[in-house]
């Protein structure tokens, strides 16, 4: 006679018993489904968009000969859900197809843009956060003065002017006329080839290699569209901090606070911006990743290969692979940083644990 | 709204540049050429699939072939390279070239018939669009073995499907798939039987003045002496090339002198430069025509009369004296200036009221409604609508299908256009590259799905006009071919339902410093071995 050896139902549920395997099974099942739900998407809008994917292969003088050979080569003879479950296994594999454009893996493309984007990308949010966060608390305590109008302005520039416009006058103020920063590109011709790639992220290369002349040329160049980006970010930055903060001054904790005799700073700074570090770590990730989606105009004016101007170029060639490729890459991204925002909230915030 | 808003800013930007004068800056080094360009186009190096212009500039200088175009001389034609002469057979089916002394590949072999011998039987063999460059001569997969044949190291001998002008064969031979690539090295990389083709995707194999180092796509290609060289030594010893998008961005660089070069200025930045100390324009003519045609399926546009009216509403001088200017020139014929038999008459100019006579004595004095497909890019937008507000005043109803590139042409291939505006650049430097393609069209069927020729596109059937052009390829005295191309433009000029309008002219702006910047003509691609500064 089979022995009943199942637990008891209240067993199953007991408050002794870890939540933390279920929690972590919903959220990679949660990322699983939103990257093939991304896949699907971006993979149909490629194929209803009303785009030869041959004729972008081979242009538009093959003969129909050739043409018959890609369209097969392609797999385009396969019905259509046929063909996305061989994409998601090649991608699954790590394999995102061949670009179009430039006829290497997209694979390969991708770890060559992304860090130009990921470095500029970083340093422009450290810029933004460093100067946008205490812009932000300095006018939100004195609000109403110069220092809160100068912020304000400082956010509604920020807000209304193009940034092609605005890295155009960059360049031709700080390179053109006054040569402080050096031109387009991340390195100068002369300086290519020294730095071997390790990360990619040339900065970091360059230290590790200890080639500090190269160091110093790629800071040169990186530091303008940095701060170009940095700018925005930090009007964005600032603007949220300095809303943030006026609910704390607010509160009737601080006016406590205030009552028992605390100094200003410790008000302002252990008590108010303490409690609105949760709100602006979903700011700053949230900032972070629009910068790492690419900033395709900046990229564009400042000549630098990243994986916005990567996108937008291979979108504009027709070259699909790339874009899909591109696509699930920043897809990912704003997952990872949406999980790391939700790590640090549980960090800063006890309750959410 | 958001482009709307990026123009608006770059309109006010350039403005802004255009009032700021830069002073001269600093110099790249006397033996170094840096340029700016546009090289987001480039996919392979490998001269059997490269069919794009940067990869071009890159293959020019990188390869040798058998014949070549000396840049200091381009109107001479071919002459001797790698071969040092050639004979032709009694019947005029099979050249046989003699080899020169003296050429040696990057690797340090040297170039001998066998690499010549496998060089084109890959082009062919691989079948990239490219290829029908040499499979117009009846060369096959299948038949390479015999038709391409190094019978030592000396000697090579191609044998063709028939009897064809020498003139239109050694022209396609300098066309970037007759690169010769060596055939030691490429085969050491050979996976799959791919015959080197991934490896030469992203590294030379050549014997010409330069050899690639380094390709960043869409960044930047760097180029050194190939030290074997075996022709005079280039002052440039190291070429670079940057991918820089933006015009502004480009003229900033060389105001600063950062570059040497800028080949993507807009006319604006162009209009600065002139301006400016220490900097040049050269204007160059490209092999690139801009024209409409009138899908014959159409039955309003297929009144030769409705045609001649459109031709004579075009206002030609109008765009080119303005959102052109510098940028085009005028010209009506299928052969652009500087090939042979390039016909120099322009017999249309902007005239409504000759326009108006010629649409009252056609089928359709009313005119009727003309859709002109045109893809999304502004100096198309711009010459559409100027033939809109033309052909409007003959009481014509025009409208403008704007698409992307590869909508508008999906239409054309399919023969769905009313009117087409688009651009055409020849693919060999013989002017049969563009009167195949605009006066060759012996079956108008739609089975025949003949979508490479710009004459079946617009369902225009044309067999006795496509004899003559097949006559014009065979013909072996120079000046009588050329004779025949002149008497074929002409009656194209007349007949065809092609308006063709403008020729293209590319402004380098360079430092003053940089001598002999030739950038190809219409006929080749960018020389960098002979730049001096």
């Amino acid at each position: 006679m089979p022995q009943n050896n199942a637990p008891a139902p209240y067993a199953r549920r007991s408050p002794f018993a870890p939540r933390w395997p279920r929690k972590l099974l919903g959220t990679l099942l949660t990322i699983a489904v939103t990257l093939l739900g991304l896949l699907f998407v971006t993979f149909m809008i490629g194929r209803v968009m009303p785009i030869d994917p041959v004729l972008a292969v081979i242009g538009e003088r093959a003969t129909q000969a050739q043409y018959n050979a890609v369209y097969l080569e392609l797999g385009l003879d396969k019905p259509l859900l046929a063909q996305f479950a061989i994409y998601v296994n090649d991608v699954l594999h790590g394999d995102f197809g061949t670009s179009i454009r430039t006829g290497q893996q997209v694979s390969d493309d991708i770890r060559r843009v992304f860090p130009a984007t990921l470095e500029l990308a970083t340093l422009g949010t450290l810029i933004g956060v460093f100067i946008g966060v205490p812009l932000g608390v300095l006018a939100a305590v004195y609000r109403g003065t110069w220092i809160d109008q100068l912020a304000r302005l400082v956010g509604l520039v920020g807000y209304s002017m193009p940034i092609f416009w605005l890295g155009l006058v960059g360049l031709l103020v700080f390179y053109g006329i006054l040569g402080w920063v050096a031109g387009p590109g991340r390195l100068g011709v002369f300086y290519q080839g020294i730095v071997p790639t390790r990360t990619g992220l040339l900065l970091l290369d360059a230290a590790i290699a200890g080639e500090w002349t190269v160091f110093k040329d790629a800071f040169s160049h990186i530091i303008l569209p940095a701060a170009l980006l940095g700018y925005f970010s930090l009007a964005y930055i600032s603007r949220m901090t300095r809303s943030f903060m006026l609910e704390q001054l607010n509160s009737e904790y601080i006016t406590t606070a205030r009552v028992k005799g605390l100094s200003e700073w410790h008000v302002v700074w252990r008590h108010a911006f303490r409690n609105i570090r949760i709100q602006l770590v979903t700011v700053i990730a949230l900032a972070y990743a629009n910068l790492l989606e690419g900033s395709v105009l900046t990229e564009i004016i400042f000549a630098w290969p990243g994986i916005g101007s990567y996108i937008t170029t291979s979108l504009l060639s027709n070259d699909m692979n790339s874009v899909l490729g591109g696509t699930v890459v920043i897809g990912t991204i704003f997952v990872a940083l949406n999980i790391f925002s939700d790590l640090l909230y549980r960090f800063f915030d006890p309750r959410a644990k | 709204m958001k482009t709307s808003r990026s123009f608006r800013a770059a309109a006010l930007t350039a403005v802004l540049l255009g009032s700021v004068a830069l002073p001269a800056m600093a110099e790249t080094p006397p033996n170094m050429l840096v340029i700016a360009n546009r090289i987001d186009d480039i996919k392979t190096f490998d001269p059997a699939e490269s069919f794009e212009f940067a990869g071009a500039d890159v293959s020019r200088n990188v390869y040798e072939k058998l014949v070549n175009f000396d840049p200091l001389d381009l109107e001479a034609g071919f002459e001797p390279q790698l071969a040092e002469s050639w004979e032709i057979s009694e019947d005029g089916t099979e050249i046989t070239f003699t080899m020169a002394d003296g050429h040696v590949f990057a690797s340090g072999n040297p170039v001998t018939a066998k690499d010549a011998e496998f060089s084109l039987r890959r082009a062919v063999i691989l079948n990239k669009t490219p290829s029908f460059i040499l499979t117009q001569f009846g060369f096959t997969p299948e038949n390479v073995e015999e038709t391409i044949v190094a019978t030592d190291d000396k000697t090579l001998v191609i044998k063709l499907d028939q009897k064809y002008a020498v003139s239109f064969v050694l022209n396609c031979l300098t066309a970037t798939i007759g690169g010769i690539v060596d055939m030691a090295t490429v085969m050491e990389h050979e996976t799959d039987g791919d015959m080197g083709a991934e490896w030469l995707r992203t590294n030379t194999a050549g014997s010409g003045p330069y050899k690639v180092v380094d390709w960043k796509p869409n960044e930047s290609v760097l180029m050194d002496l190939n030290p074997n060289f075996g022709g005079e030594k280039p002052a440039m010893e190291r070429v670079i090339v940057q991918h820089i998008q933006e015009s502004a961005t480009q003229r900033l660089q060389l105001e600063r002198g950062d570059i040497d070069i800028a080949r993507n200025l807009s006319p604006e930045d162009i209009a600065a430069v002139k301006e400016t100390d220490g900097l040049q324009v050269v204007d160059e003519l490209k092999g690139r025509l801009m024209y409409w045609s009138a899908n014959q399926k159409n039955e309003m546009l297929s009144d030769p009369k409705v045609v001649e009216a459109l031709k004579w509403a075009t206002d030609y001088a109008g765009m080119s004296g303005s959102f052109l200017n510098g940028q085009y020139t005028v010209h009506q014929a299928f052969l652009p200036l500087t090939f042979l038999g390039a016909l120099e008459d322009k017999p249309f100019s902007y005239d409504i009221e000759k326009a108006k006579a010629a649409l009252a004595e056609s089928g359709f004095p009313d005119c009727g409604t003309i859709e002109i497909s045109v893809r999304d890019a502004q100096e198309r937008i711009d010459i559409a609508q100027s033939l809109q507000n033309t052909w409007t005043q003959l009481g014509c109803d025009v409208s403008l299908i704007v698409g992307t590139g590869a909508q508008t042409l999906d239409r054309y291939r399919a023969r769905e256009h009313d009117i087409y505006l688009g651009a055409w650049g020849p693919d060999y430097p013989d002017p049969n590259t563009n009167a195949g393609t605009f006066a060759y069209n012996p079956e108008n069927s739609d089975e025949a799905g003949a979508t490479g020729l710009l004459a079946w596109r617009n369902a225009w059937g044309i067999p006795e006009m496509s004899e003559k052009t097949l006559a014009a390829v065979t013909e072996n005295d120079t000046e009588a071919r050329k004779e025949m191309y002149l008497a074929l433009q002409k009656e194209h000029q007349t007949v065809s339902p092609f308006g063709i309008m403008f020729q293209q002219i590319e402004q380098h702006a360079m430092r003053d410093n940089v001598q002999n910047f030739i950038s190809g003509g219409a006929t080749t691609a960018a020389s960098y071995w002979v730049v001096t500064k």
